[in-house]
């Protein structure tokens, strides 16, 4: 594992991945939907008993508060169970139970994981779960390390967008297609990905980090490649980055 | 370095969405089974996909691409390399076969609650014999305050109209209470045993105080009548969960093992959940019995009939737990 909120693993192939762990605030963010989840079976199986009351008071209050522990009790274990480690607070917040190691949760990890309840809520407020979890390097409450499990997020991820290279927008530096294919032999490969990751990054810079960068870039690639000056003065230094990395990693073909 | 990754990922996108799409498949339904042809087609979109999170490792640009297929392998490699045996989740066999097994297995963890029980028994015994005071302290329950000589008056004069209209819920009371004390005592068991020790003794405390007191007044019947319908399966309950704790707290301490904590704790998941089920049902059963018969005394039930009933209850109960499941043992 490396720093505090990834759990790394490495496969025998070799293939190192990290699995980002889910903090105790937004676990606790799902624990609380999944309590409204279980009020709310709760109420649902009060007006399916009433016809019950019928036989009389006495056994629908007994079935109902039978089946009310049952349902607190099963709940988590049943959802993480048949969802692969998600409740319906963790589906919302695009979080999921995982073994430690990687490999498939099993049904007794998920049982003995929610057991663990009891003493993770201890004395209040889930105090030794929030106490342990925030101690561990994993992020794992006490249920979490007995049971070998890590809670992990798991945001949608789609494919990268790529658009910002792929050329959508007119690009005045490769039209000048014997200039663009000199550009393309001078660059050094570092070079071009240094470039290629100050464009994809540059929302992160600072104002001023972002202006110094660009133009030190552009300065580089402009030493490079004399393009005629009608084509590039209207440029910025940023817009004139944005083109030559364009041309070097998607124009090629 | 991929030069061209606009290409790169035009040309690998389609089969991490078939990855995709089959691990989507199989996690619809946790007991889905690949064939063998799709299984190697698995293998070959895991590996294709796992050498690309390879390629892309050494560029940090694309974070999201990245984290993307560090996802789609996490979830192919979890597929993959689990080689433990998947069992089916089957109640009855768990009741009937399993629990009784596991119970076998960790028959030390039980005897040491046992002991830690009867050693509760006799120092709330002795209590309530040297210091008066004692009763108060260790039976903070409305019923028992009073000596037992009075409660048995007291029932024979209502004759159980007390639970009349509220057996249901007071059965239902029982056993939500009853199962969250076992299961709490499990759980405790995380705290390296010491929870479980503390639970289990203090429940041999106040057994103790009470049967002291009872014998002591000279309602050794009442006491049997009352207590063995529904305590031989409920005492029997909390010590096999002060046994599922144990079994967790030797797996956390791991005397004289080799193996990882994890690994440790991973081997007995299985027999803690099996016994905590088991011990769930007992205590379902138990509840109903205290509601329905064990507060009813004589002349509406007689005293004979609930103490063979506890006995008869407590045979059983003793040759399921030593017999049941016994030729899988061997077969094992």
């Amino acid at each position: 594992m490396t720093g505090t909120n990834t759990l790394v693993i490495r496969t025998p192939e070799g293939v190192e991945f990290g699995l980002p762990l889910a903090g105790p605030f937004s676990r606790m963010l799902a624990y609380s939907i999944d309590l409204a989840v279980i009020v709310a079976l709760g109420r649902l199986l009060q007006q399916l008993v009433q016809p019950l009351r019928f036989f009389g008071e006495d056994l629908s209050t007994a079935l109902i508060t039978a089946f009310y522990f049952a349902i607190s009790l099963i709940y988590m274990s049943l959802a993480e169970w048949f969802w692969r480690g998600q409740s319906v607070g963790k589906r919302v917040l695009g979080l999921r139970v995982v073994e430690a190691s990687g490999l498939r949760l099993e049904l007794p990890q998920v049982i003995v994981r929610n057991l663990m309840r009891f003493i993770d809520a201890l004395p209040a407020l889930y105090l030794v779960g929030a106490v342990t979890c925030a101690l561990n390097r994993r992020r794992q409450r006490l249920g979490d390390l007995v049971a070998g499990t890590v809670v992990i997020r798991t945001p949608k991820l789609a494919g990268p967008n790529l658009d910002e290279l792929r050329g959508s927008k007119y690009n005045s530096l490769a039209e000048q297609r014997h200039l663009a294919a000199r550009l393309r032999q001078k660059v050094a490969p570092e070079v071009a990905r240094l470039a290629f990751e100050a464009v994809l990054r540059r929302e992160e810079l600072g104002p001023a980090s972002r202006l110094a960068l660009f133009h030190e870039l552009a300065d580089y690639f402009r030493g490079l490649v004399a393009y005629p000056p009608e084509i590039v003065e209207q440029l910025s230094d940023e817009q004139y980055v944005r083109g030559v990395v364009d041309v070097l990693f998607t124009r090629a073909r | 370095m991929i030069v061209d990754l606009a290409r790169f990922v035009e040309t690998e996108r389609p089969h991490w969405v078939a990855l995709e799409k089959s691990l989507d498949w199989l996690a619809a339904a946790p007991s889905r089974r690949l064939t063998i042809e799709e299984a190697q087609r698995f293998h070959e979109l895991y590996q294709r996909t796992a050498a690309d999170l390879a390629r892309m490792s050494g560029f940090a640009a694309e974070g999201e691409l990245r984290r993307y297929l560090e996802w789609l392998v996490s979830r192919a490699y979890s597929e993959i390399h689990e080689t433990r045996e998947r069992k089916r989740f089957r109640p009855w066999r768990l009741f009937t076969v399993e629990f009784p097994r596991a119970f076998r297995r960790h028959l030390r963890a039980f005897q040491l609650t046992v002991a830690l029980t009867v050693l509760g028994v006799a120092f709330g015994g002795l209590a309530v014999e040297f210091d008066p005071e004692a009763k108060g302290i260790i039976m903070p329950f409305e019923g028992l305050q009073i000596t037992p000589s009075e409660r048995v008056a007291k029932e024979l004069k209502d004759q159980g109209r007390h639970l009349t209209g509220v057996k249901g819920r007071f059965s239902a009371m029982l056993m939500t209470h009853n199962t969250q004390v076992a299961l709490t005592t499990i759980a405790l068991g995380a705290s390296f045993g010491f929870g479980t020790v503390v639970v289990l003794f203090y429940n041999g405390v106040t057994m103790g105080a009470v049967i002291y007191d009872y014998v002591r007044d000279g309602q050794s019947t009442f006491l049997m009548g009352w207590l063995l319908p529904h305590g031989v399966i409920e005492i029997p309950a909390i010590l096999v969960g002060g046994q599922a704790g144990l079994v967790i707290a030797y797996a956390l301490i791991g005397w004289g093992s080799r193996l990882s904590r994890t690994e440790r704790l991973r081997r007995v998941s299985r027999d803690v959940m099996t016994l905590a089920a088991g011990t769930a049902i007992m205590l379902i059963w138990a509840g109903l019995v205290e509601s329905f018969l064990s507060q009813y005394h004589e002349p509406v039930i007689r005293y004979g009939w609930k103490i063979g009933f506890g006995l008869v209850e407590a045979t059983l109960l003793t040759l399921f737990l030593a017999r049941a499941g016994r030729g899988e043992d061997a077969a094992a």
